[in-house]
C-alpha cells in the first residue's frame, strides 16, 4: 500500500534517519576508544613482557591443551549430572517448604533447616566434608568414587541456593492465580504443578541459569579431593613447567560453556517479555 | 491553543488516522466519542509524542511538537496525560506520586510541592489519604490521584484516555467529578470517553471519529440531540439504549 506522503514528513524521515546513523556512528566511536585504552593499557605497563611470557604463551598453551581439554570432559559430565540433581532436589525442598500442609511439618523443618546451613556454609567445605567425610563413615550404600561424592557435594549446596529461588519464584504467583486453579476444581496439587510452577519457573529462569553458570565454574573446587579436572590439569601442568598459560587455558574452557548459557538467558528473558507483551 | 493538520498514523498496513485536522482553543473541553479502534486512544498518545507519527503536523501554540528535532521532555512539561489504568507509582506513597514531578522536573522546593499536593488532594477529597500506597486505594480513589499528579505539574493542556473505563459504575461518578472541577476552572482538557451523559454536560465540543477521521463535530447539544451522521447515530443509539 502507498501514501501520499507530504514533503515535510519526507524531511523528518530523514532527519530520524541522520539520527540513527549518528547513534550507531557515536556507539562505534565509543566502543573502540574505551577498548583500544584498555588493551593499550594492558601492553605499555613496563612488566607486560615478562607477563605475556608467564601467563600468555602460545607455546605453553598448545602444550596444555590436550591434557587440559581431557579433563574439562569431566567437568562437563559433573556439571550435566549435577545440574539434574540440584533441580530435583530443588523442587522438592521448595514444594515442601510452601505446601501448607501439618503432616510435613518436620520436613518442612528439615528442608529450611538445609536451606539455611548449606548456604551458609562455603562450597568448598561442603565438598571436603562429603569427599573425605562419607567414605569414612563405612556405610553400604553410600558411593566411594570420587565423581559421585563430588557431585553430592555440589548437589547439596547448590540444591540449597536453587530451592529458595524456585521458593521465591512460586511465591511470587499472585494469589488469585492460586484461587483461579482451585475454582475450575483443580486440586492444591494439580494447580501447584499445571498453573503455579510453570509461571513460577519462567519468572526465575534468570537467577536459576546464574546458578548454574556458577555451578560450572565450582565444578574445578573437586580438585581438593582429588579428582582431575580441568583446573586440577592445568595445576599439573603449571607445576611442571612453572609457566601459567595453563591456567588461562583452563579459564577459556570454563568461558567457553558459561558465555553461551549467559546468552541463552538474555535471549529467554527477551522472549519471555516478548510473548507477554503480544508483539 | 492546539492544533492538529493532516495527522496520519499506521500500523502495517492498518491506518488508524486518516489526514485527521482538529483545533482546540485554550481552555476548551473537547469530547472524543467513537467505538473502540476509531483511534480516540491512538490521537491522544500522538499528541504526548508516545507514538511517532506518519505524516502531518501537530502544533501547540506555534510550535511543531512532532518535530523529531524537539526536545520531547520540554513538550511533555507542558501536557500532561492520564491513563485507562491510573499507571500510579506503587512503591510510592500518594503524596510523594503528586509531589515527584513538581520536585525533579519543574525544580519545586519539597515543602512548596507538599503544600500544593496537599491542597489538590483536598480538592478531591484525598486528604487523608496522603500517606496511604497506591494498592491501599480504590480504583476511583486512584484515578483521582492520577488526575492530581498530572494537574500538580500545572500542564497547558489535558490528556485524559477513558479515564473511568477501568472503574466500577460506583465509583465512575467521583473520577468524573474532579474533571467537570478542572474544567470549570478552566484547564484545556481533551478526553477520550464513553461517558455520554457526562459529555453532554462538561464538554464545549463532542468530536465524532470512525475509522481515524472525524465524522462529525459540534456542541454537544447538536451532535448528541440531532446527530446528522449515520455512524453517529448507530453509536448513540447503543450507548443510549
Amino acid at each position: 500500500m502507498t501514501r501520499e506522503v507530504s514533503a515535510r514528513q519526507l524531511e523528518r524521515e530523514a532527519y530520524r534517519r541522520r539520527q540513527t546513523r549518528r547513534r550507531i556512528a557515536v556507539g562505534l566511536a565509543s566502543t573502540i576508544v574505551v577498548l583500544g585504552a584498555l588493551v593499550a593499557g594492558v601492553v605499555t605497563a613496563p612488566g607486560w613482557d615478562r607477563v605475556r611470557e608467564t601467563f600468555f604463551s602460545w607455546h605453553h598453551a598448545k602444550a596444555a591443551f590436550p591434557d587440559i581439554a581431557d579433563a574439562f570432559w569431566l567437568n562437563i559430565r559433573l556439571f550435566l549430572v549435577v545440574e539434574v540433581l540440584v533441580l530435583a532436589v530443588a523442587l522438592l525442598v521448595a514444594v515442601v517448604r510452601v505446601v501448607p500442609s501439618p503432616a510435613l511439618l518436620p520436613f518442612k523443618i528439615l528442608a529450611t533447616v538445609y536451606t539455611d546451613v548449606f548456604r551458609g556454609v562455603p562450597t568448598l567445605l561442603v565438598v571436603l566434608l562429603v569427599g573425605f567425610g562419607f567414605p569414612a563413615l563405612n556405610l553400604g550404600g553410600i558411593p566411594t568414587s570420587l565423581f559421585w561424592l563430588g557431585a553430592i557435594a555440589l548437589t547439596l549446596s547448590y540444591g540449597a541456593y536453587v530451592a529458595e529461588v524456585l521458593r521465591a519464584g512460586i511465591v511470587s504467583v499472585h494469589p488469585t492465580q492460586w484461587a483461579s486453579g482451585r475454582a475450575l476444581g483443580l486440586g492444591y496439587g494439580q494447580t501447584l504443578r499445571h498453573i503455579v510452577l510453570p509461571q513460577a519457573i519462567r519468572r526465575v529462569a534468570p537467577p536459576l541459569i546464574n546458578d548454574f553458570v556458577s555451578l560450572q565454574k565450582d565444578t574445578a573446587l573437586l580438585s581438593a579431593i582429588g579428582l582431575v579436572e580441568a583446573l586440577r590439569a592445568a595445576s599439573v601442568y603449571q607445576a611442571n613447567t612453572f609457566n601459567f598459560t595453563s591456567i588461562g587455558v583452563a579459564g577459556l574452557f570454563f568461558i567457553a560453556v558459561t558465555i553461551p548459557l549467559a546468552r541463552f538467558t538474555d535471549w529467554l528473558g527477551i522472549r519471555a517479555l516478548r510473548r507477554q507483551s503480544g508483539a | 491553543m492546539l492544533t492538529i493538520s493532516g495527522l496520519t498514523k499506521v500500523y502495517g498496513d492498518h491506518v488508524v488516522l486518516d489526514a485527521l485536522d482538529l483545533h482546540v482553543a485554550a481552555g476548551e473541553v473537547v469530547c472524543l466519542l467513537g467505538a473502540s479502534g476509531s483511534g480516540k486512544s491512538t490521537l491522544l498518545r500522538c499528541l504526548d509524542l508516545l507514538e511517532p507519527t506518519d505524516d502531518g503536523d501537530i502544533r501547540l501554540d506555534d510550535v511543531e511538537i512532532n518535530d523529531p528535532a524537539i526536545d520531547v521532555d520540554a513538550v511533555r512539561r507542558q501536557i500532561g496525560i492520564v491513563f485507562q489504568a491510573y499507571n500510579l507509582f506503587p512503591h510510592l506513597s500518594v503524596l510523594d506520586n503528586v509531589t515527584l514531578g513538581p520536585r525533579k522536573v519543574l525544580g519545586v522546593s519539597r515543602g512548596q510541592a507538599r503544600r500544593q499536593a496537599l491542597e489538590l488532594l483536598a480538592r478531591v477529597g484525598l486528604e487523608s489519604k496522603a500517606s496511604a500506597y497506591p494498592d491501599a486505594l480504590s480504583g476511583g480513589q486512584q484515578q483521582r490521584v492520577a488526575l492530581i499528579r498530572a494537574v500538580a505539574m500545572t500542564p497547558r493542556l489535558l490528556l485524559l484516555d477513558e479515564v473511568t473505563s477501568a472503574l466500577d459504575p460506583m465509583l465512575v461518578g467521583e473520577v468524573l467529578d474532579v474533571v467537570r472541577d478542572l474544567a470549570a476552572g478552566g484547564q484545556t482538557i481533551v478526553m477520550a470517553t464513553h461517558e455520554i451523559g457526562f459529555a453532554r454536560d462538561v464538554a464545549d465540543r463532542i468530536v465524532f471519529l470512525d475509522g481515524g477521521r472525524i465524522v462529525e463535530q459540534g456542541p454537544p447539544s447538536q451532535v448528541l440531540t440531532h446527530p446528522q451522521d449515520e455512524r453517529t447515530r448507530t453509536f448513540l443509539a447503543r450507548h443510549l439504549a
